[in-house]
């Protein structure tokens, strides 16, 4: 049962990676870009990793996802937005995402009906993964905060002269 | 637990045909990211199979560098559309590598 679950995930997770690399449109790449994200983090659940699973729906398919949709929608302006995005909300473009994302809810109710243990794997819990990362990893921690100041000052660095042009009225 | 290596190993070369074939640089940018998905979906088959947190830790660090290689990397698209109007990667050859 539990690998019938995983080689379904798994069909979906290939499935939607294989439309996002060859959609002509970011959009409609974005889309399937995030269906394989959760397709992976309900693999990382099937597997025992529930932390990495939740982590991977929050950031990468929340987060990051909302960075991609903000530029997309940051680099089209005037009419030919609005014709955009009445090509967009066609169904033929958004129903194929979200049968599988259906597919991936099915599943989802499948385990949780059946206990909620479909691991294919050994089940690595959450106050283990806090216990190993503020102790051995206490460093890694650190430099992964370092890591994060120098995205955020680059990207504020990076961003500030284009926010300043786009800015209604600024000019300071 | 080789299915899952496997799928781990397909997903990072699809990413990779992504970055090579695709021109417009947010495609890119999206390939990158199921790259380092397919890594982190590595590192967590790992440590599932022996029961070790070392692999969602290994995850969560990826996570970071996922996170601040997209914002970097947004920044810097925005400032080639901002200068170059356009979103394709072979226009920015100006250096003539």
């Amino acid at each position: 049962m539990e690998l019938i679950l995983f080689y379904l995930t798994s069909a979906v997770a290939l499935f939607a990676t294989v439309m996002m690399i060859t959609r002509l449109n970011a959009v409609h790449g974005l889309l399937y870009l995030i269906l394989s994200l959760l397709s992976v983090g309900v693999i990382f659940f099937l597997l025992g990793a529930h932390f990495a699973a939740v982590l991977e729906v929050i950031i990468y398919a929340g987060a990051i996802m909302v960075l991609f949709v903000f530029v997309i929608m940051m680099l089209n302006q005037g009419q030919k937005t609005i014709d955009q995005e009445n090509a967009w909300l066609q169904p033929g473009v958004w129903i194929l995402p979200s049968l599988m994302a259906l597919v991936l809810l099915v599943e989802m109710a499948v385990i949780v009906v059946l206990g909620g243990n479909a691991q294919t794997g050994h089940i690595v819990n959450s106050k283990q993964v806090g216990i190993a990362l503020y102790g051995p990893y206490l460093l890694a921690v650190e430099l992964a905060s370092m890591l994060l100041l120098a995205g955020l000052v680059g990207a504020y660095h990076l961003g500030k002269p284009i926010l300043k042009i786009t800015r209604p009225g600024g000019n300071s | 637990m080789e299915f899952g290596l496997l799928l781990s190993a397909v997903l990072f070369v699809l990413g990779l045909i992504g970055v090579m074939v695709r021109r417009n640089l947010i495609m890119i940018l999206m390939s990158l990211e199921v790259m380092l998905n397919a890594t982190g979906l590595a590192f967590i088959v790992a440590g599932s199979r022996w029961g070790q947190a070392d692999g969602q830790i290994m995850f969560l660090l990826i996570l970071t560098l996922a996170a601040a290689e997209v914002g970097v990397g947004l920044g810097l698209v925005l400032q080639i559309f901002h200068r170059f109007h356009t979103l394709d990667a072979d226009s920015v050859n100006e250096m003539q590598g």
